[in-house]
């Protein structure tokens, strides 16, 4: 059978992260090179973070109080953006609640609130009362929220695999859009920092002291970020002028739990996937949105699978210089990075990256490019060797 | 709403202290062996090389365990299979340690142990244990992670009419998370869907709504164990397929939402 995939209409979309608050200030910052980076002041590691600025001072609405966490914080910041909540809440007016899915990825969902309570135990070494909250401390907590949030009564998902979490949302809604059993799907993902992630890449040595410099021939490792990004997908019939999600690619690279495969393999498979279920040939493709985290090994062999499956005419590029490693939110803010490029052209490049890794072929890109992009692919690699790669296409003129 | 997936269980897998595997399982479900309290601690687990079974946490274990044997009673390699594990709250041990450790002394954090607190370690370790390089994915639904893992691996094997694999887990919850996680027993199971053929040992017929159901009775000693466990979801579709006879199963695959799961042979 035909591995060809229908096309998705991406009606709505949205992001929120350090470079910005918005399609609009996330776009602003891309086209301007403004970083969203900063030195770390949530704990005594030397390194720089990603942050959401103002999230400590904006808590839930009094009606989601026993919601309370970072991560939903930053999902309620992030779904009021761009006027996406209203949008959402239209498409489940119009198809029916229960004809609506939603599918979010995270890794670490409210975990920094779990580790809140740990720090503040009570007397008999249980959680403080105020943190018996049963809905927040769990990998599913994000979605539930979400789900609360807008009222949607289709299926409901977590996809929870580390750094491509929320790139994957965008296959399984394809499969249930595809199938019939919904009408839309909302899609996205949400993910804040916490000491597990800060001290836990700090133990394995894979965080830089310096703003990350993907790509670069001295890069020393990544920066770690936050994000939630939200997108409307339904089919193209209920917008043709839209940008469209024309397929995608899932693999794995069984080779290690936090290290990628020494020859891309299973990075090289998702692309080639997505290339097979768009029925797009690498020459056709405008941009790539590179994983690109800046550390050693993950840029040098994604740079090497770049350069041995495309042409010099393809721009490639890490946005991390500007948001940091948004980690499980990684998938939806690079998504709405590419699909940014393909409406308003302009191709952004490697931030902070000065002399580029021998490893590079002349389709990684450090300056900004004004031009049309019709045809956009958005890699997202992570822990497991876990591979998703999402091709974005131009809506009909 | 009444789009139906149409497929064939081929393979079964199981695990917990009482269930050593899915002929234990059979019997415990028909009624023709007690269920058993002592019971092992650990799985055998024997796809992972001897070393990363020493060290692997327990959910990768008991996952492993599941998942091999339901590839195993497919006859299928499970490097050819795209798979899906499920899990409600993943591995509860790592996350306590995690907690615990940055509490008291942040920089001493184990590598290991955080690359291992990712929800989808038993699937990397699968998929480097088995070579596959297959889709592979990691999800969770709360309560309803069975469902609706169920209907994510449905989809997939419908996509592109393969064969793909369900694994649902979870584990004991440990230390002060046992206040907001009611988890406190070790199941896991698996099965192997593929398009209809006659080396299916049953035929499913999936919707997304309610409709009637024939639930049968699980052993109440099962039951009570793993009430609180979202991987024990699957009980009473195991049951049937033990019984071999034909049920009408509902299964929550989100709070205000049920798949309607036909089950004949």
């Amino acid at each position: 059978m035909s591995l060809l995939v229908p096309p998705l209409a991406v009606t709505a979309f949205t992001v929120t992260c350090a470079a910005g608050r918005g399609a609009d200030a996330f776009a602003c910052a891309l086209a301007t090179r403004q970083s969203g980076l900063v030195y770390n002041d949530l704990n005594e590691l030397p390194c720089w973070i990603g942050r959401v600025a103002g999230l400590e001072v904006a808590p839930l609405p009094r009606e989601f109080s026993e919601w309370e966490s970072r991560n939903h914080r930053l999902a309620w910041l992030g779904l009021n953006q761009d006027g996406f909540r209203e949008r959402a809440l239209a498409a489940i007016e119009c198809y029916g609640a229960a004809r609506v899915a939603l599918i979010l990825g995270t890794s670490t969902s409210s975990i920094g609130e779990t580790e809140r309570a740990y720090r503040e135990l009570d007397a008999d070494g249980r959680f403080d009362a105020a943190q018996r909250r049963s809905r927040v401390h769990h990998t599913h907590a994000l979605a539930e929220f979400v789900q609360h949030a807008l009222g949607t009564r289709g299926p409901c998902l977590t996809i929870s695999t580390a750094c491509s979490s929320s790139a994957k949302v965008f296959a399984s809604a394809q499969r249930l859009l595809h199938a019939g059993l919904v009408d839309a799907a909302i899609v996205g993902g949400v993910d804040t920092l916490c000491g597990s992630v800060l001290y836990g890449f700090n133990s394995l040595e894979l965080v830089s002291g310096e703003p990350c410099r993907p790509f670069d021939a001295d890069r020393n490792g990544l920066s770690l970020g936050e994000g939630a990004g939200f997108a409307l997908l339904e089919n193209v019939a209920a917008d043709a002028t839209v940008p469209r999600l024309i397929g995608y690619g899932e693999s794995a690279d069984a080779h290690h739990m936090s290290a990628p495969h020494p020859q891309g393999l299973g990075a090289q498979r998702a692309l080639e996937d997505a290339l097979v279920r768009s029925g797009i040939a690498p020459d056709e493709v405008d941009y790539i949105n590179l994983h690109g985290t800046a550390s050693r090994q993950n840029d040098e062999v994604e740079a090497a699978l770049i350069a041995r499956l495309f042409p010099a005419s393809v721009h490639a590029s890490s946005t991390k210089g500007w948001t940091g490693h948004t980690l499980g939110a990684a998938g939806i803010v690079e998504a709405v990075a590419t699909l940014l490029a393909i409406e308003r052209g302009i191709a952004p490049g490697t931030l902070n990256a000065q002399i580029l890794d021998p490893a590079c072929g002349p389709q990684v890109r450090i300056d900004n490019a004004s031009r049309r992009v019709r045809v956009a692919l958005s890699n997202s690699f992570g822990f497991g060797g876990n591979n998703c790669c999402l091709a974005f296409a131009a809506g009909a003129a | 709403m009444n789009v139906a997936l149409e497929f064939g269980i081929e393979g079964i897998g199981v695990w917990s202290p009482e269930l050593a595997d899915w002929a234990s399982a059979q019997n415990i479900l028909c009624g023709n062996v007690e269920c058993a309290a002592d019971a092992a601690a650990r799985p055998p687990a024997a796809i992972l090389p001897p070393g990363e079974r020493r060290r692997a946490p327990e959910s990768v274990l008991i996952a492993l365990e599941a998942a091999q044997q339901a590839c195993t009673m497919a006859q299928r390699e499970p490097r050819d299979l795209p798979h899906v594990f499920g899990s409600a709250y993943g591995d509860l041990a790592i996350n306590d340690y995690l907690c615990a450790t940055l509490a008291r002394a942040p920089r001493e954090v184990s590598p290991t142990k955080f690359h291992n607190c990712v929800h989808n370690a038993p699937a990397g370790y699968w998929a480097i244990a088995t070579g596959c390089h297959e889709n592979s994915s990691a999800v969770s639904a709360g309560d309803a992670t069975f469902g609706a893992g169920l209907l994510e691996v449905a989809l997939l094997a419908h996509r592109e009419s393969r064969a793909a694999l369900l694994c649902v887990y979870d584990v004991p919850a440990v230390g002060p998370l046992r206040d907001v996680i009611a988890c406190r027993s070790a199941f896991a199971a698996a099965l192997v869907l593929a398009p209809w053929s006659p080396r299916a040992v049953a035929r499913a017929k999936l919707r997304v709504g309610d409709g009637a159901t024939t639930l049968a009775p699980v052993p109440a000693l099962l039951h009570a164990s793993h009430a609180g466990n979202p991987a024990a979801a699957s009980l009473p579709l195991l049951d049937a397929l033990a019984r071999r006879e034909p049920a009408a199963l509902r299964i929550a695959i989100a709070p205000s939402l049920n798949l309607h799961l036909e089950i004949s042979f």
